[in-house]
């Protein structure tokens, strides 16, 4: 049951992952890839880590991608040009590929974990173990996390305030 | 019978590559964002795995953490693009060449 | 037979409670769009739809059919595959929230009678239909994945005017997510667990019965912030009817209209189970259980009985119709803000309370467990 089910996600989160990859549009891209990120999130609750599962959701589904369509949405981006100049990326990046799905089937075949003992443990992805161990063993993790966010926010600011007038650029604009 | 621990591996890794395939492939900032997105998604995949297979928490603090650092990279790398959009009226990375303006 | 019977029973249970839900939320949601109607002609001293059935009161079924036999127009420049997709997000994120509410008391009872010996080791009939460790994080997700359903119709209908309802949409429920999840983490602290269910035991076994007494500044935020994320007057601005024609719907008609109509009400019925949930108590009417055994009819109405679970269900109708009534009494009372002045609510005055909310509790909350 919990098998059918895995292979079910996993075909539909490559799926998703390819047509990420293989549509122009960048609308496109971004709503595959929210649907490799549902499906992520569901191989997660058959792992039994229901916490993980619906921060993904909430994190990346609810904000990060919200975020990116808003900005597609926001400059009204067209369709990706073809590469110009750089065709022979075309090779590296088919190359690299092939040469990590290679190495992912490498790990299937060649790691065996059939001699250890799994730890069937469901009381991992519980909230209560979770913000236990946030809250003891790695608050320092936690805290510079906290202060990255911070700096997150102020950079952000930093970045997309306006310092020029726009009138003003126009004007430089035109003595070009 | 629930899957082994290398078939979330394989999986993992799969995404991965098709990930940092993208990142190659695509053109435009906001593509390879995504794109990177996934690569981060991937990786993630592979700490639950290992967090279920070894019945232990820090696996998904890991995931947690992994996930802070990806909104704060859509934060300021959105904010990047954004303000190169405004000055070059496109986001293509092969625009970014100049480091003038 | 039997072991068939045996794998299929939970499924069988599940989904029959997943039926039984939509198919009353539809039934409130359908009357919520009447009672609407109504409430805003005595309002406004009209007298509202009353021709269809003895006070208009089939005129939710005669609106379905209008809206099944209109002809469906689809933009000539749309895309296809995304404009047929947003509806269908939209509705389906309204209500998949509804698995984790817990809608009644638990009926406690022995289920022997069933066959094939399925009711074995049953003790109880939990009136829900899971209960999810992270239950309140599982809601908002679901919520804030449900702005996709607004973005992606404006984007694919290919007008302006949808496309500034989806861009108003997306930033609106950014900027209010953050302010209902901060209101909400002062209930998660006292009440110690992220479980719907947790969390009204919680406030049964309180000093003040109902979250609302020590979290009113957390109510009030959250309220505030659910007309937000709801798209209601006053903060409507996604499809503000003055400015944007009809916001991120103006291109869809017929049946798809009708699937953002009703997710819109869905929504409006899902925060509200929420704020009662949250906030004032969830099925539990104070002194009820009290009551039964001081009159001595605990056979008819104690705790764990079919009679206290009936009574409690439908206190819990009652304290969400008073939601859905005030949502109604707003949007015909309050005009609309203007978009930066939502932006800078939302960021400058709400979020802030949200946090200080947080801080207060924090505070508190540690005082009272060091001296009392």
């Amino acid at each position: 049951m919990v098998t059918a089910l895995f292979y079910l996600l996993a075909g539909l989160a490559i799926a998703c992952a390819i047509s990420c990859v293989y549509h122009k549009n960048p609308l496109y891209s971004a709503v595959s890839l929210i649907g490799v990120f549902l499906s992520l999130a569901c191989i997660y609750l058959t792992l039994s880590a229901p916490f993980i599962a619906v921060t993904q959701i909430l994190v990346y589904a609810g904000a990060i991608m919200v975020l990116v369509i808003f900005v597609i949405m926001l400059l009204n981006l067209d369709e990706d040009k073809p590469l110009n100049s750089l065709t022979y990326l075309y090779g590296v990046g088919g190359g690299l590929g092939l040469l990590l799905i290679a190495q992912a089937i490498f790990v299937f075949y060649a790691v065996n974990t059939a001699g250890q003992e799994s730890v069937d443990s469901t009381a991992a992805g519980k909230t209560l173990s979770i913000g236990l161990a946030m809250y003891t063993q790695y608050l320092l993790p936690v805290e510079i996390v906290g202060i990255l966010l911070l700096m997150a926010i102020v950079g952000a600011m930093i970045m997309s305030r306006r310092i020029r007038e726009p009138n003003q650029r126009k004007a430089e604009k035109a003595v070009e | 019978m629930e899957p082994s621990l290398e078939t979330y591996l394989a999986l993992s890794g799969i995404l991965f590559a098709i990930g940092a395939v993208g990142v190659i492939y695509k053109r435009n900032a906001i593509g390879m964002f995504m794109c990177i997105e996934l690569m981060l998604n991937a990786v993630n995949l592979s700490f639950v795995a290992f967090a279920r297979h070894y019945g232990d928490v820090t696996g998904q603090l890991f995931v947690f953490v992994v996930m802070a650092v990806a909104a704060c990279e859509a934060a300021v790398g959105l904010g990047i693009i954004i303000t190169f959009f405004r000055n070059r009226e496109s986001i293509d990375v092969d625009d970014a060449s100049i480091m003038r303006n | 037979m039997e072991p068939i019977v045996k794998t299929l029973f939970p499924f069988i249970v599940i989904s029959v409670g997943i039926i039984a839900v939509f198919g009353g939320v539809m039934m409130i949601v359908a009357y919520t769009v009447l009672a609407e109607r109504k409430v805003l002609g005595w309002i406004q001293g009209r007298i509202g739809p009353n021709r269809v059935g003895p006070w208009g009161l089939f005129q939710p079924f005669a609106d379905l059919l209008k809206f099944i036999l209109k002809e469906e127009l689809i933009p000539d420049q749309s895309t296809r595959f995304i404009f047929y997709l947003a509806p269908l997000v939209a509705l389906t994120c309204a209500f998949m929230p509804m698995i984790v509410y817990p809608f009644g008391p638990e009926i406690v009872g022995s289920f022997d009678f069933l066959p094939y010996g399925l009711g074995e080791g049953i003790k109880s009939l939990p009136l829900r239909v899971a209960d999810l460790d992270v239950g309140v994080l599982y809601v908002l997700a679901i919520t804030s994945v449900g702005v996709y359903g607004i973005a992606l119709a404006g984007w694919s209908s290919n007008s302006k005017y949808s496309l500034m309802g989806g861009l108003r949409s997306s930033a609106q429920m950014i900027s209010y997510e953050l302010a209902m999840g901060a209101s909400v983490i002062g209930v998660v602290m006292l009440a110690g667990s992220l479980s719907l269910g947790d969390i009204i035991n919680a406030q049964i076994n309180s000093t003040f019965r109902w979250f609302i007494i020590p979290q009113f500044i957390g109510f009030v935020v959250f309220l505030i912030a659910a007309f937000a994320e709801t798209n209601r007057v006053p903060f409507d601005l996604p499809e503000a009817e003055t400015e944007l024609v009809a916001g991120f719907h103006t291109e869809y008609s017929a049946l798809k209209f009708a699937l953002f109509f009703m997710a819109e009400y869905v929504n409006m019925f899902t925060v509200s189970v929420m704020a009662v949930t949250l906030f004032l108590g969830g099925w539990y009417i104070p002194g009820l259980d009290y009551l039964a055994r001081t009159v001595g009819m605990e056979w008819l109405f104690g705790v764990g009985t079919i009679g206290y679970a009936l009574i409690s269900h439908v206190g819990f109708l009652l304290k969400i119709f008073a939601f859905l009534f005030f949502y109604i009494w707003v949007r015909g009372t309050l005009p609309r803000f203007r978009f930066d002045q939502l932006m800078n609510f939302g960021w400058k005055f709400l979020l802030p309370v949200a946090l200080a909310n947080v801080i207060l509790t924090v505070v508190v909350v540690f005082l009272v467990g060091r001296f009392w």
